[in-house]
């Protein structure tokens, strides 16, 4: 049985569909698995370009592999995803790179390249993909680390510093092609409240600024509640996702999983024929 | 306007100067992209604005601009840089919302002063002075890992001591049984070159006989240890180093050392009486298998018989001999296990650090082997063993 999943408060599905504009990102029915072992199936959510789509969901339940599927670092096997209505899974090689190329990433612990200065890790996209001379690289790489707080930081390696202003340091890296998609994984991991408040501001201002669209693995509620234009919820019990839309909206109208999950375990009051779908599903999937 | 994205028509990036009094004006106009091969140098406009004495204000006008990314940004950042370190107004009023905001957060955090500037500008002096203080801070760190070691060899004697008897029995395999098929192989080879290159001169004198003590006594006294030594610093002292320097990037060290358990005791130790004990096992598979690479030099090349060949070795070799290539190579263990664990212990908390501390083990622990070898050969010609 598929499920069918529902768009609630998203003010931007209406526009994309009425419009006929292809989404800026697109996922179509797709089966998340380890070998044989199915961590999810019939995926289908869109986000418009200068969006911040938000992946949430409990601990687990796949998020941060929907991302590397979404980034091209896992291999779809069953569905499909589209960028700017254009296959990333049927692309050749080169296709897919072309596309990777405006891609931005930060990962959850920075991923910086330890052996490299943090102007030396903003450095190398710039080297690879720009004719940019070693001066201009230098210049730029103080520029995305002035983007993010760290100026002066230039010459320190990633071991030098603290987790924080590696993820910050992170960031300006994912920045430096100035990509048209930036993923995030987990932002706020570890960070304390001030900092991943300041962190979600930053995720902000450069989509207003840049008009970058912006996908968001987390399940950090203050966060999404303030950065997501819109945010789908993956359930692990399932292995479907329930849901995407507004997070504003979904707590107050969404499914009942989704709103205990926005209120922190709260219980919510259940419907009659809300319970008889969900004992479906879970019969669906024996 | 618009962000820059790849479009074939692309249009040089421009700046013209328009001065009316004490204000300049820098309108900015065609395609600003990283990508573009066509880029506007900035040193040029700032080299300009040097030759404009008495500027009270800057603006930036940006109504021409087709399309912009960070390649514009970098550019009135610096802009912006110049205009504060020669105290002239830089206006943003003109500048649209999207580039204002993110030169505001450029700017927002002031520049740390780190002091890292500095580095490359250092003397000679300097810096030879550094590194040879370096070196003495790494002798000192080795002298107190040493002595570290042995209070640890008390506390478990003394039964105070947590041991991972586990990882001890794990360590005994990997450096015997798991071991015997490189020495082996490697052991075979260098005996069969010693009796190559004995049998060469020697046959010349009609003396090819002794090619057989050439190799037992060499095998004996030096090469058996010799080898065995360094394949157990490129194979085992690397992998003590490499181990004990993961579990010091994920914290597993600092997490024994919270519950009072001394990662000396329980990691270091029983890699050091592994190691200290299998080699001298090793030490011998290794005399007997060289000697057996001789012999087939010896039989195939000279025509010597293989009862001959032994004969010759047994007569040649004294139980003095075999004790003294078992003693080094128990010495050389012990280089081995405490330079692999050292440089672990002392890994820096990243990736690549995991990587140096295997190399630096394993040159730290040939050439201990090689410096200890020297020594104990000239003590032992001093002392007529």
């Amino acid at each position: 049985m598929r499920s069918e999943s529902t768009a609630l408060g998203d003010s931007n599905s209406g526009i994309l569909s009425s419009a006929k504009v292809s989404p800026e990102i697109e996922v179509r029915d797709l089966e998340m698995s380890y070998g044989s072992y199915v961590v999810m199936r019939d995926i289908n959510f869109t986000g418009a370009k200068g969006q911040v789509l938000v992946i949430m969901g409990g601990s687990g339940c796949g998020k941060s592999t929907l991302l590397k599927y979404m980034i091209g670092l896992k291999e779809v096997t069953h569905g499909d995803v589209l960028y700017k209505g254009e296959s990333f899974v049927k692309a050749s090689q080169e296709e897919r790179e072309e596309v990777q190329r405006t891609f931005g990433v930060l990962y959850q612990a920075g991923a910086l390249w330890s052996s490299r200065t943090l102007a030396e890790n903003i450095g190398l996209p710039l080297e690879e993909y720009t004719k940019l001379s070693a001066k201009e690289i230098r210049e730029l790489a103080s520029l995305k680390l002035s983007l993010v707080g760290l100026k002066g930081f230039e010459d320190f390696y990633p071991s030098e510093i603290s987790g924080g202003m590696r993820k910050r340091a992170g960031l300006a890296r994912a920045m430096a092609l100035d990509p048209e998609i930036l993923f995030f994984d987990e932002p706020s991991a570890g960070l304390d409240p001030i900092s991943s408040r300041r962190l979600d501001e930053l995720i902000l201002q450069l989509r207003d600024s840049l008009g970058t669209t912006v996908v968001v693995v987390t399940h950090e509620l203050p966060s999404i509640f303030a950065i997501a234009d819109t945010a789908i919820f993956l359930d692990a019990e399932t292995k479907r996702m329930l849901v995407q839309g507004d997070p504003k909206v979904l707590v107050k109208e969404g499914p009942p999983k989704v709103r205990t999950f926005l209120l922190r375990g709260q219980e919510v009051s259940v419907p009659a024929d809300a319970k008889q779908l969900s004992a479906e599903n879970r019969q669906a999937n024996r | 306007m618009k962000q820059a994205t790849a479009t074939p028509d692309i249009e040089r990036p421009a700046v013209k100067m328009e001065r009316t009094g004490d204000q300049l004006k820098l309108v900015l106009g065609g395609d600003w992209s990283l990508k573009s091969p066509e880029r506007l140098r900035s040193e040029t406009v700032l080299a300009g604005l040097e030759r404009e004495p008495g500027l009270r204000s800057i603006h930036c006008v940006t109504n021409e601009v087709k399309s912009w990314d960070s390649s514009l940004l970098v550019f009135l950042w610096e802009v912006e840089e110049w205009c504060k370190s020669h105290q002239v107004k830089f206006a943003e009023d003109d500048l649209p919302k999207e580039i204002s905001s993110l030169l505001n957060l450029a700017t927002s955090v002031p520049e740390q002063q780190t002091g890292r500037g500095s580095r490359g500008r250092r003397s000679l002096f300097y810096r030879l002075g550094s590194w040879v203080l370096g070196q003495i801070d790494m002798m000192l760190a080795a002298v107190e890992f040493i002595g570290e070691c042995v209070l640890s060899f008390r506390r478990i004697l003394a039964r105070r001591g947590k041991v991972d008897w586990r990882l001890y029995w794990l360590t005994l395999q990997e450096c015997s049984a798991e071991a015997l098929p490189i020495v082996g192989l490697i052991s075979f080879l260098t005996g069969l070159i010693l009796a190559f290159v004995g049998a060469i001169q020697l046959r010349q004198f009609g003396a090819g006989i002794y090619v057989a003590n050439l190799v037992a006594v060499a095998m004996a006294r030096e090469m058996g240890a010799i080898m065995t030594g360094i394949i157990m610093a490129g194979r085992t002292g690397a992998a003590f180093a490499a181990q004990i320097g993961s579990m010091k990037v994920s914290e597993e060290i600092d997490a024994l050392s919270t519950l009072a358990i001394s990662p000396m005791d329980f990691l270091v130790s029983p890699r050091v009486v592994a190691l200290f004990l299998m080699m001298p096992l090793l030490c011998l598979y290794s005399v007997l298998i060289g000697i057996g690479g001789g012999a087939v030099v010896g039989t195939g090349l000279l025509k010597i018989s293989l009862v001959q060949y032994w004969n010759q070795t047994v007569g040649s070799m004294g139980l003095t001999d075999i004790v003294i290539g078992v003693v080094k190579c128990s010495i050389f263990g012990v280089i081995v296990a405490l330079t692999g664990c050292q440089r672990g212990m002392k890994c820096e908390n990243n990736a690549a650090a995991v990587g140096n501390a295997a190399t630096s083990a394993v040159v730290l622990a040939i050439t201990g082997i090689v410096a200890s070898d020297a020594v104990i050969d000239v003590l032992i010609e001093v002392l007529k063993i």
